[in-house]
């Protein structure tokens, strides 16, 4: 157990009713205010590992642990980011966003400040009275991560949140998260199934064996990111390396 | 409506019938269908009459009655059916029979057990509406997005909070439609339960007037009951107007 690490997952397994086993023995620690991404072949089960981690499905076997806490259940330090938005189509912008608050009992003019702030943040201004089906599917995702923003927690769960939508959206999006997460001290745990998008974002990457879903193995890219320009990123000898390096893992299981 | 190439209000459709059914009591083909323009004088007359006033009291207050007891318990019921698993197989054969079964045959029988009275219509009443109500229901919170109770349990939604910020509202859309056609099957309730019995409200004068032969006052008061039906569905339908923006965009 190292001291900087804020989730750790301890051997964790599940087996879902009807007898599939979607992880085994689990054993990986996610650095605090760092980004990393869950990575894998399709039905590895990543999905399953970052909701067991925000407490909404209960592992089969092993322990989470968030701050030196064991996971029973969701938490104020976690905040989650849906694949498909998850957002109330009878409330507007300005509603979804500051619902995590208003779940807390926060009142209405307070919560509706905070969630102003967050609007603005990740570009939305002006869009707070629109509802999810007048918005894109980027500008959608965009209201999923300014609620998860909005609720101050440690930790940002993200399932797959730039998968359903298009590319150019999708390279810009990666641009700006790693923007907003610059001057913040959030821990995030990024689950993805594109190497190119792990590679770019990460920290850390665990990459996960196919079913029954294991840690094969863990690549810190380090990537110097300071001062450069997302091409100059993608152009750097350690984001190929770790493109690669990748690749020749995952291609065994597919 | 398009006629010959016009666009004619939807009034006319009503107003040709009007005229036929004018024209038809005016050829006295049969008594039982007088002239329209006399039912409607016969509407006029009987509407501030003592007698009419106190029956459409009545009737209202076992309709209202029978429907917020559907309400009450239909829509928990519904919720129940569609969260748990257990109550939704034990119950759900029963609605569906009741749904389909002619409820007015069980009101003699609820007659011998509640006795001749208001609470044997607001019985009635209740019967004829709960059903719908709760199948709608149910449907409504089965669709619930799952994602979405997902999402508020993250952000530390109690139980509480996921039925009522969650799921009520996700299923809102299919509990005023059950409602619509819950009120619509409440009137038929009322009616039939007063006719059955045939001594309180609206019944009792459906009673009289076709006992006495008297044609026009029993036309008449079949077309402000009609009336009501329709009025109160379509306030219902105003209701379920404003919450389609977000029923289509589920």
């Amino acid at each position: 157990m190292s001291a900087d690490s804020i989730v750790e997952v301890k051997e964790v397994g599940k087996t879902y009713e009807g007898g599939v086993e979607a992880l085994a023995d689990v054993n990986v620690a996610l650095p605090s205010g760092r980004l990393s991404t869950l990575l894998g072949p399709s039905g590895c089960g990543k999905t399953t590992l970052l909701k067991i981690i925000a407490g909404l499905i209960p592992p089969s076997r092993g322990e989470i642990w968030v701050k030196g806490k064991k996971v029973a259940g969701p938490g104020p330090e976690r905040a989650f980011v849906f694949q498909d938005f998850a957002l109330l189509p009878w409330g507007n912008v300005l509603r979804n966003v500051g619902f995590g608050l208003e779940l807390r009992g926060l009142p209405k003019e307070e919560r509706e400040q905070i969630a102003r702030k967050h609007i603005a943040e990740v570009g939305l201004k002006s869009f707070e009275a629109s509802y999810p089906h007048q918005l894109s599917g980027g500008m959608r995702q965009r209201v999923g991560l300014a609620r998860a923003l909005a609720v101050d927690a440690d930790i940002i769960l993200m399932d797959e949140p730039f998968s359903s939508v298009d590319e150019q959206t999708r390279r810009k999006f990666q641009e700006e998260l790693l923007d907003l997460l610059k001057n913040r001290k959030k821990t995030v745990v990024f689950v993805t199934h594109s190497i190119e998008e792990a590679a770019y974002l990460s920290d850390q990457i665990v990459l996960l064996s196919a079913r029954p879903g294991t840690v094969s193995k863990i690549i810190q890219p380090n990537i110097d990111r300071e001062g450069r320009s997302p091409d100059e990123i993608r152009r750097d000898k350690n984001y190929l390396d770790a493109v690669d390096e990748i690749w020749q893992i995952l291609k065994h299981y597919i | 409506m398009i006629l010959f190439g016009r666009r004619i209000p939807i009034f006319f459709s009503l107003a040709i019938w009007f005229v036929a059914w004018e024209i038809i009591g005016r050829a006295e083909l049969s008594t039982i269908v007088p002239p329209f323009s006399r039912v409607v004088a016969a509407a006029i007359t009987i509407l501030p009459t003592g007698k009419f006033t106190t029956a459409a009291f009545i009737s209202l207050r076992s309709f209202a009655l029978g429907m917020a007891l559907a309400l009450l318990i239909g829509i928990p019921v519904g919720v129940l059916m569609a969260r748990v698993a257990s109550v939704g197989k034990l119950l759900g054969m029963w609605v569906n029979i009741f749904i389909s079964a002619p409820i007015s045959a069980l009101v003699p029988i609820l007659m011998s057990v509640i006795g001749i009275g208001e609470s044997t219509v607001v019985v009635t009443v209740f019967l004829f509406a709960v059903f719908v109500i709760i199948l709608d229901t149910q449907v409504g919170v089965k669709q619930a997005d799952r994602s979405l109770v997902e999402m508020a349990r993250c952000f530390g939604a109690t139980r509480r909070q996921v039925y009522t910020k969650i799921l009520f509202l996700s299923a809102l859309p299919e509990i005023l439609a059950g409602l619509r056609l819950g009120v619509i099957r409440g009137v038929k309730g009322v009616v039939i339960g007063q006719l059955l019995i045939a001594i309180i409200g609206v019944g009792e004068l459906f009673e009289l007037y076709s006992q006495n032969f008297l044609m026009e006052e029993f036309w008449a008061l079949v077309m402000i009951v009609f009336m009501f039906a329709f009025m109160v569905s379509e306030a219902v339908a105003f209701l379920e107007r404003r919450v389609e923006y977000y029923a289509s965009a589920r």
